[in-house]
C-alpha cells in the first residue's frame, strides 16, 4: 500500500505543477479598466528590464570596449534571451553580416556621403533606434493615447517619438527611422503594425539586423495595471528564414512624478563623429 | 511685476478683439471649443503656424492692412522670400532656388488679420531695446558671433562653431514656436492630466504636465526645458522653466536666470488655435512682449512625418571638410 500511495500523492503533486504552468502560460485573466471609447488605456511612463538591448539572444557579462579605460563602467550584463526558441533564424549570408557589424559596431565614420552607414551600430551614433529596439533600450518611454484616431508613442531615447495611427489604410509614404505604424484593437490588446523602416537600424548592439523589408507586429496587452505584455513578430524574407518573435514585460514607472528627463544624445556623439574634422591646431 | 503682466495680457486681448475682425463679440459666441471625454478643451490634431507675417514690423509700415495693402505687402514678402527672382547671377539664383523649393508654401500669406508683425505688444510690433549686457554676456555674444562669422565665410574650426539647429540638437521643438521656412506643423496628443505637442522639426515631445505636479528641481535642466500647464477657461497656459544655460538655448540669447516664458493656447474656430506667447527677462529686454500666432488645422490626409535631422546631417561634415579643404588650398 505504501508505495502505491506515495505514487499516488507525486502523480498528483505533477498535476498541480501542470496546471500552474498552464494558468502562466494562457491568455492573461486580467481585466483592464475601460475608458468612455470601450478601450483600456495604456497612457503613462513604461520600461522593460531585460538586457535585449545588449543582445537580444543569451548572452553572457562582458568587460566593455575599453576596460582598461572604464574598468566595469563600460561593461555589458549578462542575460537571458527573448527570442521564441532562443535563436534569430538567419539566411546564411545574414549570419556572417551580423557577424561583421558587431565586429565593426564602435566605428561611426561618416567621411563619405556614400558609406555613411556602412559600418557601427546606430545606437553609438545616437540615430533614432526603430522598433522594435525603441521598447527595450535601458530608457523609459510614454504613452499619450488621445481620444482621437492617434497614439503618441515618446522614447526617452534621442527624444525620438512616434505616432500610431489606428486603423489607417494609408501606406507608409517613404521609410523613416521610426518607421510607419498602423494600430488596431484586438479586445484589450493594442495591435501596432509597423512597417517603412530605414533598413540602416539595428536591433541589439551584438549586430542583430533587418532589410528595408522588415514587418513588425507587435502586440501590447495589459495584465495588471502595472503591466503590460509586449510581444513583437520580425518578418523580413531578405534576411531571415522564417518570422521570429520576441516577448518581454513592460513596467509602469510608479515614481511620484516621474517625468521622461531629455537623453539628447547628438553632442555625446559629435566629437566621435565629427572631431576628425576640427582645424588642426584649434582648441575644442 | 503682475501689474506689468496684467496689462500686457489686457493690451494684447484688446488688440486681439480689435483684429480678429469686425464682430469680435459675435464669433466668441458662437464658437463653443470641443472638449476630451473628460472634459478638457481638445487641442489634438495637426495645426499648422506658417506664415509670411514678420516677427518684427518692417520699419514705416502700418499695423494693420486692407486687403489691397494686404496684397502688395504679400508680394514684397515674397520677393524677400526669394520667390521668382534672377538678380544676382546663376549661382546667387540656384542657391535661393534651393531654398525656395524646400518652402513651405503657406509661407507666402500673411495672416488673415493682415497684422504686418507677429509681435502685438509692445504696440510698435518691435521687439523692445536691450538693456546693458553684463560683461561677461557681451563676451560670450562676441563669440558666438566670431562662430558665426567664420561659418559664414565656409570656414568654421570645428561642429561648435555651428548653431544648436545645423548640429540638430533643437531645431523649431524648443519654445516659442516661430514660423520657419519649412516643416511647420504641430501635432497634439492629449490624455488626462496631460497635454504633448509634437513639432516635426525635430521629432521631440514637449510634455505639458497639467495635474497639478510640481516643476523638476532646479538642480534639473534640460533643452526644451521642463513645461507645466494649466487651464484658464478654454485657453492652455504653458509655463516653461529649467533650461540649461548653453549658448543658443535660451530665445534670443537671453538669461537662463531671468528669462520667463508663458505660452497660451486657445482654440477660436473650428480649425484655428491662437498660440501666444509673452517673454520677458529684465536683464535682457526693457520690457516683456508678446507675439500672437495663427495655428491652422491641416487636412487629416496631409500627415505629419518624420524629420530625422542628425542621421542624415551629411552638411555638417560637407561644411567641416569643406573649410580643411579651402585652408588647404589657401597656403
Amino acid at each position: 500500500m505504501r508505495p502505491r500511495r506515495q505514487l499516488v500523492v507525486f502523480s498528483l503533486g505533477a498535476a498541480a505543477t501542470l496546471s500552474v504552468s498552464l494558468a502562466l502560460a494562457q491568455a492573461p485573466t486580467y481585466r483592464a479598466p475601460h475608458r468612455a471609447d470601450g478601450h483600456p488605456d495604456l497612457s503613462g511612463v513604461w520600461q522593460a528590464f531585460v538586457t535585449a538591448n545588449w543582445d537580444l539572444q543569451d548572452h553572457e557579462a562582458q568587460p566593455g570596449l575599453h576596460p582598461e579605460l572604464e574598468g566595469a563602467y563600460d561593461a555589458e550584463p549578462g542575460g537571458q534571451g527573448i527570442v521564441e526558441g532562443g535563436v534569430i533564424p538567419y539566411q546564411p549570408w545574414a549570419l556572417a553580416k551580423k557577424k561583421e557589424n558587431f565586429e565593426k559596431r564602435a566605428k561611426g565614420e561618416v567621411s563619405d556621403d556614400k558609406k555613411w552607414h556602412a559600418v557601427g551600430d546606430p545606437e553609438l551614433k545616437c540615430y533614432m533606434p526603430g522598433v522594435p529596439r525603441a521598447t527595450y533600450m535601458p530608457h523609459p518611454f510614454q504613452i499619450v493615447q488621445g481620444s482621437n484616431n492617434t497614439i503618441l508613442m515618446a522614447y526617452e531615447f534621442t527624444s525620438a517619438t512616434r505616432i500610431v495611427r489606428m486603423n489607417w489604410t494609408q501606406e507608409s509614404p517613404a521609410d523613416s527611422w521610426m518607421g510607419w505604424s498602423r494600430g488596431r484593437w484586438e479586445g484589450d490588446t493594442l495591435v501596432v503594425d509597423v512597417t517603412g523602416q530605414r533598413e540602416e537600424t539595428w536591433l541589439d548592439r551584438a549586430g542583430d539586423f533587418h532589410s528595408d523589408k522588415l514587418h513588425v507586429v507587435e502586440r501590447y496587452t495589459p495584465t495588471s495595471p502595472y503591466h503590460m505584455l509586449y510581444e513583437a513578430t520580425l518578418e523580413d524574407p531578405k534576411v531571415y528564414t522564417r518570422p521570429w518573435k520576441i516577448s518581454f514585460p513592460l513596467y509602469r514607472r510608479m515614481e511620484k512624478n516621474l517625468q521622461l528627463i531629455e537623453f539628447k544624445c547628438v553632442p555625446f556623439t559629435e566629437e566621435l563623429l565629427y572631431g576628425r574634422f576640427r582645424k588642426p591646431g584649434a582648441t575644442r | 511685476m503682475k501689474t506689468v503682466a496684467c496689462s500686457v495680457v489686457a493690451v494684447a486681448i484688446a488688440l486681439t478683439a480689435a483684429l480678429a475682425g469686425q464682430t469680435p463679440a459675435k464669433q466668441a459666441k458662437a464658437y463653443a471649443v470641443p472638449r476630451t471625454p473628460w472634459g478638457d478643451p481638445d487641442l489634438q490634431g495637426v495645426w499648422n503656424d506658417a506664415t509670411s507675417t514678420p516677427l518684427q514690423r518692417p520699419n514705416g509700415t502700418k499695423d494693420v492692412l486692407t486687403d489691397e495693402e494686404a496684397a502688395d505687402f504679400q508680394a514684397s514678402l515674397a520677393h524677400e522670400l526669394t520667390r521668382d527672382r534672377r538678380d544676382g547671377g546663376p549661382e546667387v539664383d540656384v542657391n535661393r532656388a534651393y531654398n525656395d523649393h524646400w518652402m513651405d508654401a503657406r509661407r507666402l500669406k500673411i495672416t488673415a488679420d493682415h497684422r504686418t508683425s507677429l509681435i502685438v505688444e509692445p504696440r510698435d510690433g518691435r521687439i523692445p531695446p536691450l538693456v546693458p549686457l553684463s560683461p561677461e554676456r557681451q563676451a560670450a555674444r562676441a563669440a558666438r558671433a566670431a562662430a558665426n562669422a567664420r561659418f559664414n565665410q565656409g570656414l568654421p574650426d570645428d561642429y561648435t562653431d555651428m548653431s544648436l539647429p545645423v548640429r540638430c540638437i533643437i531645431r523649431t521643438d524648443s519654445p516659442p514656436y516661430l514660423p520657419t521656412i519649412y516643416n511647420n506643423d504641430f501635432q497634439i496628443f492629449q490624455s488626462p492630466g496631460i497635454v504633448a505637442i509634437s513639432p516635426e522639426m525635430i521629432h521631440s515631445a514637449r510634455m505639458v504636465y497639467t495635474d497639478g505636479r510640481p516643476h523638476l528641481n532646479g538642480s534639473l535642466h534640460q533643452w526644451l526645458g521642463d513645461s507645466r500647464g494649466r487651464w484658464d477657461g478654454t485657453t492652455l497656459v504653458v509655463e516653461t522653466t529649467n533650461f540649461r544655460s548653453d549658448d543658443g538655448v535660451i530665445f534670443q540669447g537671453a538669461s537662463p536666470e531671468s528669462f520667463r516664458i508663458t505660452e497660451r493656447f486657445t482654440r477660436v474656430d473650428p480649425t484655428s488655435i491662437n498660440y501666444e506667447f509673452t517673454v520677458e527677462d529684465p536683464t535682457t529686454w526693457t520690457k516683456p512682449w508678446t507675439a500672437i500666432i495663427p495655428w491652422t488645422k491641416i487636412d487629416p490626409a496631409e500627415q505629419m512625418y518624420e524629420y530625422g535631422c542628425h542621421e542624415d546631417n551629411f552638411d555638417i561634415v560637407h561644411f567641416l571638410k569643406g573649410a580643411r579643404n579651402r585652408q588647404k588650398n589657401a597656403r
